[in-house]
């Protein structure tokens, strides 16, 4: 008997769903559109993620040794401070690589070339490139070199500066800035997805009000509330179904597009520089698939579901 | 001979004040065919809506057999209601399903099986005479045919009772005339029938009970009636 009502139930809602094509036209442009909604907040969200995390990498501390420091002792300290919990990656680039770099870098500007020559020796220092986990712990990184304050064995100190303070300002506002651009992005993930709930739901209600005469003479036949409320819910499932296979298609094709305007617009020499960035969507979503298909279609089928369910309640009262 | 149903000194004083019934009593035997008339708000569609709870006395009570309507649960008015078949002056068919599917929807309700279904619709079709829709829609179908898919509706879960509100009110005479032999053959062949009307031919064509409404009172109660207003 259950099954038979389960049968029953599914085939009216199947039957009603394409009979009524241009009701369900409209219910599954607006989940769609609701769910594209979602879909924008996903790629937002990772487009954000991938950018703050781009920016935080940029950002570093450089200890600059003075020019006779000797290699092993730095090493020693790159070991010191690769060990802080703070730390995230240590890099020591010597002398004589920072020249290279430099030369590598000014080969065509032959004035530069030249007043490198005139002077004698290396005037690079060594470096030590810190970069913390999370950009507020710098300023405990700083301050942990400066108390230690290595020194040689002849006991002169072993750093010459440390560029914490000229950078401290930007490094300050950028832990602020991170985790206000966050939080504000979860206030609007939250204020669209209400406003999203509230626009399928009334679509859905208005859908339900035209067939009130329907649900009135099937009460009136006899039909208990599972007979009228089931095939509208199945209905609404559908509505989800559909909307959520389009809605995926629609994010698939604004991955990659995103991914050729970006570069075209930036131009394929910026593109290489900034790989992450113009890659994201598309990456994002093939990596992510299975969790961003169980999300729309989720949301799609619950959203058509509980509207249906709960907007043909009032009509069963007869 | 006990009556099936029985309407205990009921009222029904709708939130305006307005008074659609006044302290009305009376009974239905099994097998009867009772026609009810009255102008225009005399109250008797109030009486029918009554009998399958869409509408509550204020005061008073309505029995069927012996089990007081108003205080039934949701779920036993649902089972009620499918023990009464109603047939209504604007149809009501379901214009989304087709002819079969609205009489299949009913049989469904009731928790026939598909086997039942697919023998008895065809059936009851061909005892109303529209075989030939049977896969249209409502809206294909003539004032005329439409009824007679509701009256095929009413019956086709066999029920104990036919309420009839009005049915030939949009119906041409000739219709009028089918509407009337069928219920007439539903009667025969034992199913109590309940009929309002206000139109004399079809009075005096049923030639039986006659109850004559006014202003939400029982005016006659006629055996042998005949239309008096």
């Amino acid at each position: 008997m259950i099954f038979t009502t389960f049968k029953r139930i599914t085939r009216t809602g199947f039957v009603n769903f394409w009979r009524n094509g241009f009701l369900s036209f409209a219910a599954i442009v607006v989940i769609t559109l609701s769910l594209s909604v979602f879909g924008g907040l996903v790629f937002g969200s990772a487009f954000a993620r991938a950018l703050l995390a781009d920016v935080k990498d940029k950002v570093d501390i450089n200890a600059y040794f003075t020019l006779n420091a000797p290699e092993e002792d730095i090493l020693a300290l790159q070991k010191d401070i690769k060990a802080m919990a703070e730390v995230s990656r240590v890099e020591y680039v010597s002398s004589e690589a920072v020249l290279a770099q430099f030369k590598e870098k000014w080969r065509d500007n032959a004035l530069i070339m030249q007043g490198l020559d005139e002077i004698e020796g290396n005037p690079f220092p060594a470096v030590l490139n810190i970069k913390a986990i999370n950009p507020g712990q710098y300023g405990s990184i700083a301050s942990f070199l400066e108390q230690k304050n290595p020194t040689a064995s002849d006991g002169t100190p072993l750093i010459e500066k440390v560029n914490y303070q000229q950078n401290k300002l930007i490094i300050d506002r950028l832990g602020r800035i991170i985790p206000a651009i966050e939080q504000a992005g979860f206030a609007i993930a939250i204020v669209l997805t209400l406003v999203a709930i509230i626009v399928v739901f009334n679509t859905i209600r208005i859908i339900i009000y035209t067939s009130r005469d329907e649900i009135f003479v099937m009460k009136l036949v006899g039909a208990s509330n599972i007979y009228v409320r089931g095939p509208l819910v199945v209905s609404g499932i559908m509505y989800g179904i559909v909307s959520g296979i389009i809605t995926l298609v629609l994010m698939a094709i604004f991955a990659y597009w995103s991914d050729t305007v970006l570069l075209r617009v930036a131009g394929v020499q910026v593109a290489a520089d900034f790989e992450l960035v113009v890659n994201i969507l598309s990456r994002y979503f093939v990596q992510n698939f299975g969790q961003i298909f169980i999300m729309i279609m989720g949301v799609g089928i619950i959203l058509g579901a509980v509207s249906s369910y709960i907007a043909v309640r009032r009509y069963l009262k007869v | 001979m006990v009556a099936m149903i029985y309407y205990d000194k009921v009222t029904r004083i709708y939130p305006d004040k307005s008074v659609a019934l006044e302290n009305v009593s009376f009974g239905v035997e099994p097998k009867e065919f009772v026609t009810i008339v009255g102008h225009s708000g005399a109250g008797k569609t109030t009486l029918m809506k009554m009998l399958i709870a869409e509408d509550r006395p204020t005061t008073g009570s309505v029995f069927f057999e012996s089990t007081d309507i108003s205080r039934l649960s949701k779920n036993d008015v649902s089972k009620l209601r499918r023990r009464i078949g109603t047939v209504f002056q604007d149809y009501r068919l379901i214009p989304g399903k087709t002819v079969y599917e609205n009489i299949a929807f009913a049989m469904e309700a009731s928790g026939r099986s598909d086997a039942e279904i697919a023998s008895d619709v065809p059936h009851v079709l061909e005892l109303v005479d529209l075989v030939h829709k049977i896969w249209n829609f409502p809206k294909e179908l003539s004032g005329g045919e439409r009824q007679r898919v509701a009256i095929a509706r009413a019956i086709v879960t066999q029920p104990d009772i036919i309420l009839a509100d009005e049915p030939t009110g949009n119906l041409d005479p000739t219709s009028t005339y089918e509407i009337i032999r069928i219920l007439q053959k539903i009667n025969d062949l034992g199913t109590t029938i309940i009929l309002t009307t206000h139109n004399k031919g079809v009075v005096d064509t049923v030639k039986g009970r006659v109850l004559t409404m006014e202003k939400g009172r029982i005016a006659r109660d006629d055996k042998d009636g005949k239309y008096v207003l």
